[in-house]
């Protein structure tokens, strides 16, 4: 039992990130759509919002500490944040420990403005174009943005370590018998995309730009005859898929270091995750990232490999074949999206 | 590359478009007459370094080009010398290579068997590279080996520690000096044994690819020799980046100690998921949980951050040693590049200076000049002991280091400390070994 | 001639001469000259360009024509190249029956996987084909390579070792894949003055291959067959209406292609005898998209140019390291120089991805129609008048 509940809870947190990129991807292809391929590498610039911020917090002076020897036998020089020397040692650590918390708030914007420019300076002159097109230019895009990426943080991965209050192992279940210890902040995770998706979707359900969002999905035409300037709308829509995906990567970073290629390991399985889903329909991207999520976890188990040899590294691709023969359009997917 | 009667051949049959009449007074290889591919031609000869530039292992790349930069200064008298002044063998004069100036092509390997035989290809074909050296991976290596062994120049390959690779794949073109998973195991687990105890359970987790199987196959059966038991060995895919629902279930599997037979971004990951789910704090039948990491490198402990701490694994190579080769190689990268080199960068130098130097020896840059002389050769003074190139393998054999992650680093590179340096004696073994067995090195191919 | 109009016949015929002379044209700079760099007349690259070229041509027969952008076609690639090492380890290494049977094997695959991903369309179709792709990408690089029953040889890659039967080897043939004795790395060198050109058998027999295959997309793209193939692209629902049944002939536009990419695995195979599981990945069968949308989909001609592009910048611009960028700007004043290099530098080399990102973009964004649209504006500005039909005919909109 608390093996089966540590799976459900590992494929959640698998499913959470899945799920949000796979959100924004179907919030960019519901309004605008465009098929955009860079959506992973919004995920991946999302990540280094807080490896960059803990390096602004890491900013240092040096001073040179004679009794200590580097490498090559010189002087050794000792390095003190400022934020250490501007607020006194124990606030400064405080705040670079909690950097990726902090890293929300330095993120939303940041997305923001990098959706808004991306939609206005490129996907806007997509709109008309096969999506083939769509595909290869943001595809360009994805590896222009990852190559910036290496070229000023390297290849190897980053740590970005939650806070200290945040890192520790919770032992939960137990008024219920069970005896699960799981990470907190892998809790935090999932708690924290929980609320991002309700979020997203109470802003589309109940705002009225939220609504005129829906209609316009539905009805462009229309929307627009009514007077309404929905291109607007739709550009700040893309906005927000970039700050949704963005958030996961931020969030995502102390649970595996960030590098600059996490976005394309994503971005596959995101894609295939929307169309498991349905094209066009949000709470299928949703279901289906969760779904899969849960899946990938217990096929990796010891159990699901031994019975059937590598089935951890084909199931979400075996799953996809058989829903889409099952269910044309995906579990919840409409008629006529993206069909010819 | 084959006779030129055959090539000719060839051109004629495939009605080459033009210029064929008009070719044939000119027609001169310069590699048929001096019996071996890409024989250095004037005052310069041509290394081509071959190194993962883009991909996962970039960083390291980037620092095995820096050594193999440095290495060329050295050889060409320029610089400090480096460890041309360590080395116990003195025919390197720093007048390049046999008086020939050394000059070198660089190439990306993308840690993909097929790009980098592409890349090899353009060296060996388009800029006459005579030596092959660099990677980041087994799999390339081997790939680059056996592209080596057929196109008849010599490999010298980079960081690959695959048993494979002078074991069932080995080559006569192709020589290692890395170290491998046997000698990680054999390293590894006395001091396992001593730190640990012998009643141990193990759990292994295994990249499943080659050189995972590999190195579980060889830390398994060097720990199992000392009492320890195998509980579980769990293959994980490749391209695995959250490694949560490998992690779980060895909390109740009553392991005590995790092996994570994984590199690079691998590696990276599923140490920081096993720190993340508490698995050190464990206390399984009275006995701290353990996790350890056989295959240690400096760059990926530096992506591990903390989690490394406290954390035992082998590595070929660290700069902290004292040995006067070492102290050399560190001084004059440092001063070059402004911090230490990795263990990447170790092997790739010196694998330059032992080719520069069996050339010098042999007095002919023949591959099969060169493999005869590097075959038994011995030698001091390169930053492992005194070392041994072995004629049945093309395996170097010198002391191994067992490392542990730092608890208390004085900088971003002081990231691990060496526990124990083991001895050669006690990482060698046969070369029929059964985990080594199936290959067979062939004739070397002098080429053309 | 060939059963073929006058403008195909001159493009067959441009193609033919081109290729032919390859070793010539692309080796355009002296030996010894600086700009060395930039030549791409060596065997390696040219055997690429003309393989990738025939990998590009079968995918625009599927993509070009009907529209179905398959995310999967590497595995084809992949399962050629297989089936020729295989044919190497058992037979010898003849190329003939390798490149047979990588055709084979490869358009029964294709088959198989045609008839399942083909009752779905649009980005539907495209993700079933990348799942069937992915899953043969895993299994080969783990699963189908454990000791025990050891098709793939996963990470190492397939290759010939000394103990492999090889029933048909003997001590007169070359040790490595030849054509009834002739070697494929056989290669002519020919010094003219400061230029050297290389004459390799390998080229020469995949370039052959290359125009036959060429010859075959344009019978193809201009016979009945083709008609109906763009006629499932512009409107299938019509005509499903009228009473055609469609699935036979994108099935086979998917077979044909399919076999077309399992062709360029086995020549892949039998120019290098390695074959590795990474030719299945996903970015390999997004390499090709991108040659053959870079080029220009639906035309005969620019998914070759596609191909060779990329190639090019693999191969080329990956190998300009600092020294070499020393080396051309050495002439400047230091400080001049230092500059101009540090601006340089992020492009080449190990930054060659980047300039291949950017150059994408470009070429989608300017030239909706790829490379060949841009040959197109260049020659009408030059002969100075609006477009003509003729070109217009050999262009088609890519599809969805």
């Amino acid at each position: 039992m608390d093996a089966i509940i540590l799976q459900i809870l590992n494929g959640l947190d698998k499913g959470s990130a899945y799920a949000l990129i796979a959100l924004g991807l179907t919030l960019i292809f519901g309004t605008l759509g465009v098929v955009n391929f860079a959506h992973g590498a919004l995920f991946m610039i999302g990540a280094f919002c807080s490896v960059t911020l803990s390096k602004l917090l890491n900013l240092s002076f040096e001073t040179v500490d004679p009794t200590q020897k580097d490498f090559l036998g010189n002087p050794l020089k000792v390095k003190t944040p400022y934020v250490q020397e501007w607020f006194g040692p124990e606030v400064g650590a405080a705040i670079i420990d909690w950097s990726v918390p902090l890293a929300i708030l330095f993120a939303i914007p940041i997305m923001l403005a990098v959706g808004y420019v991306m939609e206005r300076g490129l996907i806007k002159h997509f709109y008309k174009r096969p999506h083939a097109d769509q595909i290869l230019v943001t595809f360009g895009l994805a590896i222009v943005l990852q190559e910036i990426v290496k070229f000023y943080f390297g290849a190897n991965p980053i740590q970005t370590p939650a806070p200290d209050a945040l890192s520790g192992v919770a032992t939960i279940g137990g008024s219920f018998g069970l005896n699960i210890s799981y990470p907190v902040w892998r809790l935090v995770y999932i708690a924290f995309s929980g609320l991002l998706i309700f979020g997203a979707f109470a802003f589309l359900q109940f705002t009225t730009f939220g609504m005129v969002v829906r209609a316009g999905m539905a009805d462009r035409e229309t929307v627009q005859l009514l007077g309404i300037d929905i291109d607007r709308r739709f550009t700040i829509m893309f906005g927000i898929a970039a700050a949704i995906a963005g958030l996961a990567g931020v969030m995502y970073g102390p649970i595996n270091a960030p590098n600059y290629h996490m976005g394309m390991d994503f971005l596959v399985l995101s894609f295939v995750v929307v169309v498991v889903g349905g094209m066009g329909s949000l709470p299928g991207a949703v279901l289906a990232g969760f779904l899969l999520g849960i899946l990938e976890a217990f096929a990796s188990t010891t159990w699901a490999t031994t019975t059937i040899p590598g089935i951890n590294q084909i199931i979400i691709y075996l799953v996809a074949i058989i829903v889409l023969l099952t269910r044309p359009r995906g579990l919840m997917g409409k008629k006529g999206v993206m069909e010819d | 590359m084959t006779k030129p009667t055959l090539s000719r051949r060839g051109v004629l049959k495939t009605g080459a478009a033009a210029g064929v009449g008009l070719a044939l007074p000119t027609y001169l290889s310069a590699a048929s007459h001096a019996g071996f591919t890409n024989a250095p031609q004037g005052g310069t000869v041509t290394l081509g370094f071959n190194v993962p530039q883009s991909g996962p292992y970039a960083d390291e790349g980037a620092d095995e080009l820096r050594a193999y930069q440095l290495a060329v200064e050295h050889l060409n008298g320029e610089g400090d010398g480096g460890m041309l002044q360590t080395f116990s063998s003195k025919v390197l004069e720093g007048n390049g290579i046999l008086g020939k100036k050394v000059e070198y092509v660089t190439g990306d390997t993308q840690t993909k068997s097929d790009a980098a035989r592409a890349s090899a290809k353009s060296m060996i074909e388009k800029d006459g590279a005579v030596m092959i050296t660099g990677g980041s991976s087994s799999g390339v290596a081997i790939a680059v080996q056996g592209l080596c062994q057929e196109a008849g120049v010599i490999f010298m390959a980079g960081l690959t520690h695959s048993n494979d690779t002078t074991g069932k794949d080995k080559k006569a073109n192709g020589f290692r000096h890395f170290f491998n998973g046997y000698m990680s195991g054999a390293a590894l687990a006395p001091v396992l044994a001593a730190q640990y105890g012998n009643d141990r359970k193990a759990y292994h987790l295994t990249a499943d690819y080659t050189w995972g199987w590999t190195q579980q196959e060889s830390i398994a059966a060097a720990t199992e020799a000392l009492g320890w038991q195998t509980v579980n060995n769990v293959l994980t895919p490749l391209a695995q980046t959250d490694f949560s629902s490998y992690i779980a279930p060895v909390l109740n599997s009553g392991a005590d100690v995790l092996v994570l037979n994984h590199y690079g971004g691998n590696m990276v990951n599923s140490l920081t998921n096993a720190v993340q789910f508490g698995l050190r704090e464990k206390i399984i039948d009275g006995k701290q949980f353990e996790i350890v990491v056989p295959l240690f490198s400096r760059l990926m402990a530096r992506g591990a951050g903390e989690n490394i701490k406290g954390i035992l694994g082998s590595t070929n190579w660290h700069w902290s040693l004292q040995d006067e080769g070492t102290k050399a190689f560190v001084q004059s990268f440092g001063t070059k590049y402004g911090f230490p080199p990795s263990q990447a960068a170790h092997t790739c130098y010196v694998q330059t200076l032992l080719y520069a130097d069996a050339v010098a020896r042999a007095g002919s840059f023949n591959p099969c000049a060169v493999v005869e002389a590097l075959e038994g050769f011995e030698f001091d003074g390169l930053g492992n002991g005194p070392t041994l190139y072995r004629a049945e393998d093309h395996q170097c054999f010198k002391d191994v280091l067992v490392v542990r992650g730092k608890e208390n680093p004085t900088s971003e590179f002081d990231l691990l400390e060496v526990v124990e340096v083991t001895p050669r004696a006690q990482v060698e073994y046969a070369p029929d070994h059964p985990m080594f067995a199936g290959g067979n090195l062939g004739q070397c191919n002098p080429g053309a | 001639m060939f059963g073929l109009k006058n403008t195909d016949l001159r493009l067959l015929l441009i193609v033919f001469v081109l290729t032919m002379a390859a070793p010539f044209i692309l080796n355009p700079f002296p030996t010894e000259s600086g700009l060395a760099q930039f030549n791409a007349g060596y065997p390696d690259l040219m055997q690429k360009f003309v393989i990738f070229g025939i990998f590009a041509i079968g995918f625009n027969i599927l993509f070009g024509l009907t529209g179905y952008l398959s995310f999967g076609h590497a595995a084809f690639l992949g399962v050629g190249s297989y089936a020729c090492v295989w044919m190497f380890k058992l037979l010898g290494y003849n190329v003939v029956p390798g490149i047979l049977l990588s055709i084979v094997v490869s358009g029964l695959f294709a088959l198989l996987i045609g008839v399942i991903t083909l009752r779905r369309s649009g980005i539907y179709f495209s993700i079933l084909t990348l799942a069937f792709a992915q899953m043969s990408f895993a299994l080969a690089y783990s699963v189908l390579s454990n000791p025990k029953f050891n098709l793939t040889n996963g990470e190492t890659g397939l290759q010939v070792y000394a103990d492999d039967p090889q029933w048909f080897h003997s001590d007169r043939l070359p040790d490595l894949p030849h054509l009834f004795g002739l070697s494929m790395r056989a290669t002519h060198k020919m010094q003219l003055g400061a230029w050297e050109f290389q004459f390799n058998a390998g080229y020469y027999m995949c370039a052959v291959i290359m125009l036959v295959c060429f010859y075959l997309a344009i019978r193809i793209f201009r016979s009945p067959f083709g008609l109906m193939l763009r006629a499932v692209k512009s409107n299938q629902q019509r005509m499903n209406y009228t009473g055609l049944n469609s699935r036979p002939y994108t099935l086979a536009a998917f077979v044909i292609s399919g076999m077309y990419a399992g062709l360029a695995g086995g020549l892949l195979s039998a120019v290098d005898p390695l074959a590795g599981a990474e030719r299945m990945q996903w970015t390999a069968s997004g390499e090709v998209v991108l040659m053959t949308i870079l080029g220009g989909a639906g035309t005969l001609i620019g998914p070759v140019l596609g191909a060779g592009l990329i190639k090019y910048f693999e191969n080329i611009f990956s190998k300009i390291n600092e020294s070499v960028l020393h080396q051309w700007f050495g002439f400047l004043p230091d400080g001049l120089e230092d500059f101009v290099i540090t601006l340089i530098y992020p492009f080449v080399g190990k930054g060659w991805h980047l300039t291949l990102g950017l150059i994408f973009m470009l070429v989608v964004i300017f030239l909706p129609g790829g490379l060949i649209e841009g040959g197109q504006r260049i020659g009408r500005a030059l002969r100075g008048k609006k477009a003509s039909d003729a070109g217009k005919s050999a262009s088609t909109e890519p599809a969805e």
